[in-house]
């Protein structure tokens, strides 16, 4: 009766066995060290200006939809809160991880799953490299390590985006700007926004890798991994971040 | 019991996908110096039986041996040692994309656990000097810091090849080393494998759907004093080359024999792999 159950159970065990070698390789030899700093520059340098971007328009937006109802109620100092906390625990993280997952994700899959359609993968394997130690786990680290400080860098440029904003519709100071979005943040929303994007890149790099090692069915399989795993990295970010922010989340 | 002696050696073994049966019952030897050209339809078992011959995929049921050591449950990083000791061509080469010509045949030796353990396999020279003088072999030794995408079909077959002996294996395994190429690179191909076979007497399989490949080699050798291709010593002398002919039929061995029982079988699936020879 739960047959239909059993397909998605077995990815999902096979996800597992995939990230559980990808982790164990990180504290064994050989490491490809070179292939960890190439995949930041791709990853890291590569998504850069595309992440400002986002950030800009994230704290332009939230000022501008805000600023409004704040006016309203006369609590225009509060437009500093509001993003901040907004955009360090949640918009920065998820946006910049959707941004990557996007970018990153696709990427590493249709390399991986032309590698794999083109026996590159079993070429590996038969000139004595082990594929997850060569391939999965360079990427995991360099996601790991790259996507935290592109998030703190969307972070401040979102923030910056919401005081332009802030000035100009509102006529906020600089200093109350600044001083109410600094005051208001606590270190567990800092904690929080710098464990989610942690979080979020090795669902990035494992999916991007798995779905790419799986590939089967020639360059239209290439096609169907990428679209797959920017699907399914995409549902993890959602499903994590709630899960994370409930874990932070006192009433 | 495997014998040192025997290169490969498969018994009863089987494997299937879903519903196909990839290999069925197949058990074979393969002993050192010998070369086997396997024919087959496409989807016949062919290249499942050089990957499993390698360890890169593990059969259902039966014994694998390579190097005399049962591979059949080996763990993957054991493995690594003894695939030092084979060379692999892929279907289409298989090189890796992200590397340029010097690094893809430089590959193996950096790789290689086993090689870096033995002191670059008892030869004294450098990474760089065998890259190029296997790069000499297969004439293709101006293209070392091209990419593969830069060359021809033919070309990256020539450097698929160098990637596969640069560790002069004991053994060589071919997958459709003429697949796609026009029939002067093809007999180019197949006078590299020759080539290669007699030049260091290393074991080889070949597969491939072209007769007139399997007929080069089990009629034809190199000759290191001229440096020509020339007919073998007739049956029975001890410097020929022993060749043997398969055929694989939805992952069953099918015909096991010599060229001359391979031309007077009866079977009609095995007479569609027979082929004027052209002289």
């Amino acid at each position: 009766m739960l047959d239909f159950l059993k397909p998605p159970v077995e990815t999902f065990q096979d996800f597992l066995v995939l990230a559980g070698r990808a982790v164990r390789n990180v504290f064994r030899s050989p490491h490809y060290s070179d292939d960890i700093f190439q995949q930041m520059d791709v990853i890291g340098v590569g998504s850069l200006f595309i992440v400002c971007l986002i950030g800009m328009f994230t704290g332009v937006i939230m000022s501008l939809q805000m600023a409004p109802m704040l006016n309203q109620y006369g609590a225009q100092g509060q437009v500093g809160v509001i993003v901040s906390v907004a955009i360090v625990r949640e918009m920065g993280p998820v946006l910049t991880a959707i941004l990557v997952a996007g970018r990153v994700a696709s990427g590493i899959a249709s390399e991986l799953g032309s590698m794999k359609v083109t026996e590159q993968i079993d070429a590996m394997r038969a000139l004595g490299t082990d594929p997850i130690q060569k391939l999965v786990t360079p990427r995991m680290i360099a996601t790991a390590v790259v996507l935290p400080l592109l998030t703190i860098i969307a972070d401040f440029i979102g923030l910056i985006g919401g005081f332009i904003m802030a000035k100009n519709l509102l006529g906020i100071s600089a200093s109350l700007y600044w001083t109410s979005a600094w005051q208001n943040l606590e270190p567990r929303d800092v904690v929080q926004g710098l464990l989610k994007p942690f979080v979020f890149a090795f669902v990035i790099a494992l999916v991007g890798c798995f779905y790419g090692m799986r590939t089967s069915g020639g360059t239209q399989g290439v096609g169907r991994a990428t679209t797959t795993a920017v699907v399914v990295s995409s549902i993890w970010i959602f499903v994590l971040t709630s899960a994370i922010g409930r874990l932070f989340v006192k009433i | 019991m495997a014998t040192g002696n025997d290169i490969v050696r498969f018994e009863d073994v089987c494997l299937s996908f879903g519903e196909t049966r990839a290999l069925d019952h197949v058990s074979f030897r393969l002993s050192a110096g010998e070369t086997r050209v396997v024919f087959g339809a496409a989807g016949s078992g062919k290249t499942m039986l050089l990957k499993v011959a390698v360890g890169l995929v593990a059969p259902d049921s039966g014994r694998v041996y390579l190097m005399g050591q049962e591979i059949t449950h080996l763990r993957e990083s054991d493995l690594f040692d003894l695939r030092a000791h084979v060379g692999i061509l892929f279907q289409e080469g298989a090189l890796f994309d992200s590397l340029n010509i010097e690094e893809n045949v430089a590959y193996p030796l950096v790789n290689q656990r086993a090689l870096q353990h033995a002191g670059s396999n008892g030869s004294g020279r450098s990474v760089e000097e065998r890259v190029r003088e296997t790069l000499r072999f297969v004439e293709l030794e101006q293209t070392l810091a091209k990419f593969p995408s830069e060359l021809s079909g033919g070309m990256r077959r020539r450097v698929g090849i160098a990637r596969a002996v640069v560790t002069e294996p004991a053994l060589v395994l071919y997958d459709s080393p003429t697949a796609g190429l026009d029939p002067i690179t093809a007999n180019t191909i197949i006078a590299l494998i020759l080539k290669e076979r007699d030049l260091r007497n290393a074991a080889a399989i070949m597969v491939t759907h072209r007769y007139q490949d399997g007929h080069l080699m089990a009629n034809f050798r190199y000759n290191p004093n001229s440096g020509k291709i020339e007919p073998q010593p007739p049956a029975g002398d001890p410097a020929r080359v022993s060749t043997r002919f398969f055929v694989m039929n939805q992952g069953r061995l099918v015909f096991e024999g010599s060229e001359a029982e391979l031309q007077a079988a009866q079977d009609e699936y095995v007479r569609k792999f027979l082929r004027p020879t052209g002289g």
